[in-house]
């Protein structure tokens, strides 16, 4: 339990109020959130405690913090102070104790010592237009640090839906000429890999958990092919949807605060953009504070922040493009029939049949009685 | 053992026409059923999915059906050789009352062309009473079949190949009667599921044993009366003198029966439902009436001989057991407020026609192949 810094995380946790339970607890969460075997919690918590604080380097262009801010205000028990013992935070604009050229220093002295070994983040678009002249920090541009720092971490996760593909900097006309992560280093033909963890902001879990897999396992999770991690986006909201019976069965919200609206039904009409998302909100959730705790939860259409081309871009209240769920062209029925009462026709055939079946053997049992059998007159009847 | 031979005449009778009539017109509105769905000929809904089809034409239409399965278990489980002469007719009546309960069954599915899936073992549910009912039921209308070649056989003189069946024909025997063992008791499970659904009446652990003796019981009775009705329809000696042994074994068997049934309802504190006076009593009471009177009636041995009171005790069973199953499956059925059944026009125009279709096949077979004995010399 003793990590190379020569800080015992454990006990260091242990007075920080953080029992070991807890911290297991807290790694095998991590595990589920990737889908990976319960298993898998321990050799979190080993990997954590055991290796030198990873170093990690967290670069802010063109965004908002809002990112960094969801991180921050995490309540999920001791959350902020772990990831904080966890990695070494060695540069980050917003929370760096130094400033100006002290904490530049800082960032220059952490690429020095850890060469190919430290993570990069990213926050924010890089705007390319004009040279990059439009986000600088410390007189140089948000283009030319990206590529520096790049070049030389040993992978670099994109942070929101501004660093994985452009995001609200990006929307027409775009007069920065912002643009994501990934296609800066694509332009510099820069092979660092990049994991985009798009949202606006995004799940602060999906982001941990691609750090820790990371840390644990020394490789990247599985990515779909816009570079973001499957175990988070590999669906469509709307697959997940605790509204998605009400859109199979045609129950629409038609307007803000209707009936429909107020019972709950498919915000589809409401320009809903959940059918053409992939993110995990509604099984992730937010904030901790337990179900129905996301947009749609709350009754409001899913504005489609994660996904490229859809929030942004399409007007809030535009319905979504179906990728390949369409509502069916006749509706089941809301009110079922509870079935049909007696009617004339039914109870005489009924009635009939009875009285001639039971008639029947009536005859033939008096039949029967008379001595002499054989012949004679009549019918019988079937059962 | 007695030969058996065909009873020759004409085919084209006055009942045969009527049957064919109502064939016909129950033809017509399965042509509706199978065009617009089941919602245009019946009144089945979620909460009543099972109606006639299911409670007559399946429930009640095999438990009549257990004539053959009756008297093959009393003529080769418990070796009573002297009643021979009375399976193959039973058999025959089964094999008709089996084969048109599976069509019905094919009638109430709603997607009936899927319904081969049943078969595919990649879709079977091993765990599932309906999945055991639906197996059994379609083994054993094949075993009816195969159980009754030998008489097609003799008919078309092909006598190596009978003789070569007749070699294996035991295990068909044999399945013959541990298939309706199992199915006729889970028909009472397929309503022990339903749970609370179903009236405590009714509703009850024992129900797979008291499903399991009436149907036998029923195909006793159904053995007496088929014999009696046939005797006078077509003009033939009765055979009282086997029939009168054969009802002999009725009162024991309802003695069991309705000691457990009762037994049961008492150690529940359920009995008194019966007295409330509502439909569900009522029928109840119905019921229990009609299981009664053959109880008494057949306990005494020169009613036993007697034509009319065995015919009598034989429509009183074969009620009791209808009655017992229509409580089970539609009258002590309750899905809950606001449902409502009651069969339709044409489902019982349906119901109806099938019944017609099995009278017209056993007036053909036994007029055109060895099914009756021959022992009526006049």
């Amino acid at each position: 339990m003793r990590s190379v810094d020569g800080l015992d995380i454990a006990k260091n946790l242990e007075k920080q109020g953080v029992s070991r339970r807890d911290f297991l607890k807290f790694c095998t969460v991590m595990a589920t959130a990737m889908g990976l075997p319960l298993g898998m919690g321990a050799k979190i918590a080993e990997a954590v405690t055991t290796l030198k604080r990873p170093p990690v380097l967290w670069l802010s262009a063109q965004e908002c913090t809002g990112c960094t801010e969801t991180l921050l205000r995490s309540s999920h028990p001791t959350l902020e102070k772990l990831i904080l013992e966890l990695i070494s935070l060695d540069y980050h604009e917003t929370l760096n104790a130094g400033s100006g050229h002290q904490a530049e220093e800082s960032r220059l002295k952490s690429m020095r010592e850890n060469k190919g070994k430290y993570i990069l983040v990213v926050d924010g678009s890089i705007p390319v237009k004009d040279g990059g002249i439009y986000c600088k920090i410390g007189g140089k541009t948000a283009l030319s640090l990206l590529e520096e720092m790049a070049s030389q971490a040993a992978a670099v996760i994109a942070i929101g839906s501004c660093a994985s593909w452009g995001g609200m900097p990006s929307s027409s006309p775009n007069p920065t000429g912002a643009t994501s992560a990934q296609e800066v280093l694509k332009m510099k033909a820069i092979k660092t890999p990049v994991v985009n963890i798009p949202g606006c902001p995004p799940n602060q879990y999906n982001f941990l958990s691609t750090v820790l897999y990371f840390l644990t396992l020394k490789r990247l999770p599985e990515l779909d092919e816009n570079g973001r991690p499957k175990f988070a986006y590999g669906r469509l909201i709307h697959e997940n949807c605790e509204r998605r019976p009400h859109f199979d069965a045609g129950r629409f919200a038609m307007e803000f605060g209707d009936d429909g609206h107020r019972k709950g039904y498919c915000l589809y009409k409401l320009g809903c953009k959940g059918p053409e998302t992939y993110n995990n909100c509604p099984a992730q959730l937010f904030g901790d504070v337990g179900a129905g705790a996301w947009p749609v939860g709350t009754g409001h259409p899913c504005f489609g922040c994660s996904e490229k081309g859809v929030g942004f871009t399409i007007p809030l209240h535009s319905p979504a493009r179906l990728k390949f769920i369409t509502p069916p062209a006749n509706f089941p029925g809301i009110a079922e029939e509870r079935g049909k009462g007696v009617t004339v026709a039914a109870v005489a055939v009924v009635a009939g049949v009875a009285g001639a079946a039971l008639g029947a053997a009536a005859v033939t049992a008096k039949n029967l009685g008379k001595k002499d059998e054989g012949q004679a007159d009549t019918e019988t009847k079937e059962r | 053992m007695t030969e058996s031979k065909p009873l020759g005449g004409k085919i084209i009778t006055l009942p045969f026409l009527v049957c064919s009539f109502i064939a016909a017109i129950a033809g017509f509105l399965l042509i509706k059923r199978f065009i617009f769905g089941l919602g245009s000929v019946t009144n089945l809904s979620d909460g009543y999915p099972w109606g006639i089809w299911i409670a007559y034409d399946v429930v009640v239409g095999t438990a009549f059906a257990c004539g053959g399965y009756a008297m093959a278990l009393l003529v080769y489980v418990f070796n009573k050789g002297e009643y021979h002469q009375l399976v193959r007719p039973a058999l025959l009546a089964s094999m008709f009352g089996y084969t048109l309960a599976g069509v019905s069954i094919f009638f109430d599915v709603g997607r009936y062309w899927q319904a081969y899936n049943l078969i595919l073992p990649r879709y079977s549910q091993l765990y599932s009473v309906m999945f055991e009912v639906a197996l059994c039921v379609t083994t054993y209308i094949i075993v009816l079949w195969i159980e009754f070649t030998p008489t097609f056989l003799k008919k078309f003189n092909k006598e190596t190949l009978r003789r070569r069946l007749n070699r294996t024909l035991f295990i068909f025997i044999a399945l013959g009667v541990l298939l309706p063992t199992m199915h006729q008791s889970s028909l009472g499970l397929l309503v022990y599921i339903a749970g609370q659904k179903v009236s405590p009446l009714w509703q009850t652990g024992f129900i797979l044993l008291l499903f399991l003796i009436s149907a036998i019981t029923m195909g006793f009775s159904i053995v007496i009366f088929e014999s009696i009705v046939s005797a006078r329809a077509l003009k033939r000696e009765m055979e009282i003198p086997v029939l009168s042994k054969l009802a002999g074994y009725i009162p024991p068997l309802l003695g069991i029966y309705l000691a457990v049934r009762f037994w049961d309802l008492v150690g529940r504190e359920k009995l008194g439902l019966a007295f409330t006076g509502d439909l569900k009593a009522n029928m109840f009471i119905i019921e229990n009436l009609l299981y009664i009177i053959p109880t008494i009636l057949l306990l005494s041995p020169s009613k036993r001989s007697n034509p009319r009171w065995l015919f009598v005790s034989a429509v009183s069973m074969l009620l009791a057991g209808a009655v017992y199953r229509f409580n089970v499956f539609l009258i002590g059925f309750d899905p809950g407020p606001g449902w409502q059944y009651f069969p339709s026009f044409s489902e019982v125009v349906i119901t109806l026609g099938l019944i017609s279709i099995e009278i017209i096949g056993y007036m053909i077979f036994v007029k055109r192949l060895p099914v009756l004995p021959s022992l009526s010399q006049a």
